[in-house]
């Protein structure tokens, strides 16, 4: 396990420099920069601000310069929008409200996806797994961004009960809305691919010998059933993840948390240059080191599997 | 009296009394009876870019500057010029110099005096290149001396054309000749910022504890994407006539999101999402605002050589706009009551009367068969051409009704290209486009703001439009008392010539909660100051 951990780490170094490297040069490649504006600065003029921000040197310059910047000091740069902030005060704000909730909700997808999936199948064919099947076509049909305002109409408006955005320093009234708007298609893809797993394993011959050896069906399914039965699951969350942090930009933008992911989108819009990287960088760091965390997750579920 | 109708009494008297004690207290000059709590919560679309107001970009973020930093004048709730920091001001023979005189009683939010000195520091740092300021053109717009140099970094910031004579007296000399300077002054970006708090703090001066401001309220608290607060900063010097405490900005991104939450009770002012100014019109007649707004929809033509060559001949530009039935556009698909537009400044603009041009006084049968007229006489069939718009329903819309429009009434085959902002900026700008849609505001409520665009050497004529005769106009405009003559000129030359279609002038559309008093809705600048807000009791 220290292996694969160690492994890993190596390898995320280069690939964080690959990934460097190609959003410099997509990022770059795109017409128009940070100061293109519909009152369009005199030539001269243009040149002295990107002298100011580096934009005019080489980008070979440019990109030592970024990495640099950032193995030295932690520097991320400046936002070329948002002029009174750096890059570290954006994500020093954003990163624990996107963790918080994404969290959260990845949290929440899991727990009530398993439950309701190994429900479905235990009870296959009654009232539960209808139940169970149809929430689960319904919700992934809901995308978040059509969630998201439903919520705010039913909480908000009809019933005054929630408030209708924003984050204020992380009340838990101002947290449960997005939670719910991002899990709910994940819980839903979750429970319908555990419970066809749990399916599948339950005809399995060594649960049939558990159950001629006269064990408890609880006993039956919680100790010898949910571990093979998982895998698939695990497999899946990695994408999950990633889906959630994208899917995130859109909680942003509904609910107003003030989280990272907005930044992800508004910062190509925006040519934002440092904050475009910067959001990269992070993504791409966490969704190396999650899929680490699931790989390990992985050994430890099923013994078979060896690194 | 008898004891029943004593004890009445008395309990009459009592809960009058009573009441008087607990009420919030009425409007000084109307009379009204105030609601107690005075905050006023409004909708932001984004984070604004800056709270400096040197470096803001947006309009929104002007908002900010207004409410807690003060210029020389500011405007009333018509767009007319009042004392700010300036009480008067004089001017030379040929209106180049211009000597402001500053009241004595204006104070930054620390204690310190507000002095000439502050607007000749902020001044040079607008113009200075290492301020890197969007804005920083503005300071050619004004006309100060040596702006060019100065911009260009060919000379030092003392050399700009703004000199403090004294702690009250700023005196501005200006490159040419313009009777219009003073309208100028109200623009954010010549408002003054304190230096000591600038060059103490850097980039962060502008964090709440940190920021020093001149206007009715200062920053409390920000954080960024989701709200910001600012407060009654009671060292204003007009602070006794501010009613409204406190002002929250909510960022969201959403219209929609927003209008539900508007409703829900969470803002007192929102903005109208798109095609929905008629529904909500008819459910809530009193919130919803439509007021005209000092900005122009049109499509430029591209008149280089990169352009479609058979737009080169005017007959074909004319037929283009004749065959534009405007009404469809204001009335079926915006409907939130812009106005057609057949010439390009708008007629809310002060001082501006819109010049009568024939076609507009025509019949949309009329001008569609004179459409028709001039592409057969300019012997063009089937010509196919690309309108440029960037990202929104709205253009889009317009976009496609305008392609049907020239398709059915002159077999013109519309391509319609659809980019993302920056994108579209820059393909706009190095003129690889046929015909595009643009919107411009006026920078300052005098109608050359809007036809400068025609000089052939302005920046933001994309269209790359050239006429001497247009050209010497506008410079002659420039030092004229009243130029209306040759701005009608120009509007009909620009009608004749046809470089841009006109299509319909702004309106700004908003829902405002009716608690809420003292909104300038005369202003086309859309120039609110908050401190002249105030909430009546419900």
């Amino acid at each position: 396990m220290f292996n694969l951990i160690l492994r890993r780490t190596l390898v995320a170094i280069p690939t964080l420099l690959i990934l460097i490297v190609v959003t410099f040069l997509l990022m770059h490649s795109a017409p128009g920069g940070p100061f293109t504006s519909e009152k369009p600065l005199p030539p001269e003029v243009l040149a002295r601000v990107e002298a100011k921000y580096g934009l005019d040197q080489p980008l070979p310059l440019q990109m030592w310069n970024y990495v640099v910047g950032i193995v030295t000091e932690f520097d991320f740069g400046p936002s070329f929008r948002y002029k009174d902030r750096t890059v570290n005060e954006i994500f020093a704000q954003g990163l624990p409200i996107t963790l918080t909730y994404g969290t959260l909700s990845f949290v929440l997808s899991v727990v009530v996806g398993v439950f309701l999936g190994v429900w479905a199948a235990i009870r296959q064919n009654t009232w539960i797994d209808y139940l169970t099947v149809a929430f689960s076509m319904l919700a992934q049909v809901l995308p978040n961004f059509v969630m998201g305002p439903i919520l705010i109409l039913i909480f908000t408006l009809w019933l005054g009960w929630l408030p209708g955005g924003g984050w204020n320093g992380g009340q838990w009234q101002y947290i449960v809305l997005p939670v719910i708007a991002l899990s709910t298609s994940f819980m839903a893809s979750i429970a319908r691919l555990m419970r066809s797993s749990m399916l599948e394993v339950l005809q399995s011959n060594f649960i049939r010998t558990a159950r001629a050896k006269g064990m408890p069906e609880s006993t039956v399914i919680l100790r010898h059933a949910l571990k093979p039965a998982m895998l698939p699951v695990i497999t899946y969350l990695g994408p999950v993840f990633v889906y959630m942090i994208t899917g995130s930009f859109i909680i942003d933008a509904i609910f107003s948390t003030g989280g990272l992911g907005y930044y992800f989108i508004n910062a190509a819009f925006n040519r934002d240059y440092a904050v475009m990287m910067g959001v990269t960088l992070l993504l791409g760091g966490l969704t190396i080191f999650f899929n680490l965390v699931v790989d390990l997750i992985y050994g430890w579920v099923d013994p078979q599997i060896r690194y | 009296m008898n004891i029943k109708l004593r004890t009445l009494l008395y309990t009459t008297v009592f809960s009058v009394g009573a009441t008087a004690l607990l009420a919030a207290g009425t409007h000084p000059v109307t009379g009204e009876a105030l609601a107690d709590t005075q905050t006023f919560t409004y909708r932001l679309l984004d984070e604004i870019t800056s709270m400096d107001p040197q470096l803001n970009e947006d309009v929104d973020g002007s908002q900010f500057a207004r409410d807690m930093f003060e210029g020389l004048y500011n405007q009333d709730a018509k767009g007319n010029l009042i004392p700010g920091v300036a009480l008067s001001h004089t001017v030379n023979a040929d209106n180049t110099v211009y000597t402001f005189k500053l009241r004595d009683n204006a104070m930054w939010s620390d204690g310190k005096p507000v002095t000439a000195n502050d607007f000749v520091y902020s001044w040079r740092r607008l113009a200075d290149p290492k301020t890197a300021s969007a804005y920083q053109w503005f300071v050619e717009v004004m006309g100060l001396k040596n702006a060019g140099p100065v911009m260009a970094g060919d000379m030092d910031t003392s050399e700009l054309g703004v000199k403090a004579i004294d702690d009250h007296t700023l005196e501005v000399t200006l490159e040419q000749p313009l009777p219009y300077f003073a309208l100028t002054t109200t623009h954010t970006s010549t408002f003054p910022s304190p230096q000591w708090a600038v060059e103490a703090h850097g980039a962060d001066w502008t964090k709440p504890g940190n920021i020093v401001v001149n206007g009715a309220y200062i920053l409390t608290e920000h954080v960024p994407q989701e709200r910001s607060v600012r407060v009654r900063n009671d060292k204003y010097w007009n602070n006794e006539n501010t009613i409204l405490d406190t002002i929250t900005a909510l960022v969201i991104n959403d219209e929609n999101v927003a209008l539900t939450r508007y409703v829900a009770g969470e803002l007192d002012q929102t903005d109208v999402p798109a095609g929905q100014f008629k529904k909500l019109k008819a459910e809530r007649p009193d919130e919803a605002i439509n007021v005209p707004e000092l900005c122009s929809y049109y499509y430029p033509f591209n008149m280089t050589e990169s352009g479609n060559p058979a737009l080169q001949d005017k007959r074909v530009r004319q037929a283009l706009s004749y065959a534009i039935d405007r009404d469809i556009i204001t009335e079926n698909i915006l409907q939130a009551g812009q106005i057609a537009a057949y010439t390009f400044t708008p007629g809310a603009t002060a001082n501006f009367s819109v010049p009568d041009v024939e076609y507009g006084t025509w019949t949309q049968a009329e001008r569609d068969a004179k459409a028709k007229e001039l592409m057969a006489d300019a012997g063009v069939e089937n010509l196919d051409l690309e309108i440029l718009y960037n990202t929104s329903e709205a253009h889009k819309k317009i976009a496609i009704a305008i392609s049907q429009m020239w398709k059915q009434k002159l077999g013109v085959n519309v391509t319609l290209a659809n980019q993302e902002w920056k994108t579209y900026l820059e393909t706009r700008g190095s003129q690889q486009f046929q015909v595009a849609r643009a919107g411009w505001c006026g920078d300052y409520n005098e109608a050359s703001t809007f036809l400068d665009l025609m000089n052939s050497a302005s920046g933001y004529n994309d269209g790359k439009y050239a006429n001497a005769e247009v050209d010497s106009l506008l410079a002659e405009a420039k030092t004229m008392a009243d130029p209306q003559s040759n701005y009608t000129r120009i509007e009909q030359i620009i009608a004749d010539e046809m470089p841009i279609i006109p299509i319909y002038h702004y309106t700004a559309n908003f829902l405002l909660d009716t608690s809420v008093k003292g909104w300038p809705f005369e202003n086309v600048e859309k120039q609110v100051y908050m401190r002249t807000l105030y909430k009546v009791e419900d």
